[in-house]
């Protein structure tokens, strides 16, 4: 009985875990000077382009991971945004994560 | 004395740094390998200057999770002095061992040169025998330089007098047209609240001979050998 019972809670763990897909903005702080989103726009408006009020350059990263549910993956991206993947000094951050 | 140089994978001026400390200076000296995390009988701690982790993601922000790094700050929560020289200064910033974060240059280009630095604070184990003001012609070699604090730290940077250079025209004027990179305040370097930590763009080990043209940067390693010399006499 024991047994079985331990290998059904294995299974079930198993199962639980779901993909998640996440993806990560991150953009330099509006109050924060971005020169090279500067130097886009004044290439830009040189090419023809008018009407630009403003571009602000910023990083993409996508990434998969496994977790039991979708609160505890945007949790653990929301660390990994916080410890590693932003600097929160001069950068800000968003995301959105769903089941890939 | 001894004297530590850290090497990151993809440091690049830690030979520079401890030919300076052993072979110009005369001191007792060795690489620290950034696994390493034993940094018993070190006095002084180089992070040099280099592009550790090929500056993925943002410069610094990789090497500052190296198994060393947990020791380098507890070492300099002691009292360890800790002189963090381009990317070593990018690192102590992502460590939070000193405050801000580093922008790309305004002008986008990477900037190899000679400048000029002021030295704002001569109080501290790394310019105390700098005269105050005096002017130190030293390269600088980095694509971001661009120091950024928020207004509420830069207040207590300049209360404290944690702004030890500042970039500067050739007779100590701090000037918009003086600023290569656009940093801040032409902030060149600073130091924690307690000064044992510095960071510098300019590479003080490239100039410590006068074979290399010139030796502005050598007074920067010799105030740090006075100043540790006074203090275990």
């Amino acid at each position: 009985m024991f047994i079985i019972n331990v290998k059904y809670s294995m299974f079930l763990k198993k199962e639980g875990d779901i993909m998640f897909e996440a993806k990560i903005y991150v953009s330099i702080k509006k109050t924060v000077a971005d020169p090279q989103g500067k130097t886009v726009k004044h290439a830009l408006e040189s090419m023809g382009f008018k009407g630009l009020e403003e571009v602000r350059m910023g990083k993409f990263i996508e990434l998969k991971l496994k977790e039991k549910d979708k609160a505890k993956a945007e949790a653990e991206v929301s660390d990994m945004c916080k410890k590693l993947l932003v600097n929160q000094i001069i950068e800000d951050y968003s995301f959105d994560i769903k089941e890939a | 004395m001894k004297f530590g140089v850290v090497q990151f994978l993809g440091s690049n001026c830690d030979m520079d740094c401890l030919h300076v400390l052993k072979d110009v200076l005369g001191q007792d000296g060795r690489y620290i390998w950034h696994k390493e995390t034993d940094l018993k009988g070190f006095d002084l701690i180089v992070l040099p200057g280099g592009f550790s982790y090929g500056d993925y993601l943002r410069t610094g922000a990789i090497a500052r999770f190296s198994p060393v790094m947990d020791s380098i700050i507890k070492f300099a929560n002691n009292g360890g002095l800790v002189i963090g020289i381009c990317n070593g200064f990018q690192i102590l910033l992502e460590s939070g061992l000193l405050p801000g974060a580093m922008m790309r240059n305004t002008n986008l280009h990477f900037i190899c040169k000679f400048v000029n630095i002021k030295v704002e604070n001569n109080k501290t184990p790394f310019t105390g025998k700098c005269k105050k003001g005096q002017v130190l012609n030293i390269p600088i070699a980095h694509n971001e330089g661009n120091y950024f604090v928020d207004e509420k730290t830069l207040k207590e940077l300049k209360k404290n007098g944690q702004i030890v250079f500042q970039y500067c025209t050739e007779d100590g004027k701090v000037t918009k047209e003086a600023n290569p990179n656009g940093a801040l305040e032409n902030i060149a370097g600073i130091s924690n609240k307690a000064g044992n930590v510095l960071g510098m763009m300019p590479h003080p080990e490239r100039c410590s001979e006068k074979i290399l043209s010139r030796d502005d940067g050598k007074i920067i390693f010799e105030s740090a050998i006075d100043w540790l010399r006074s203090k275990h006499g």
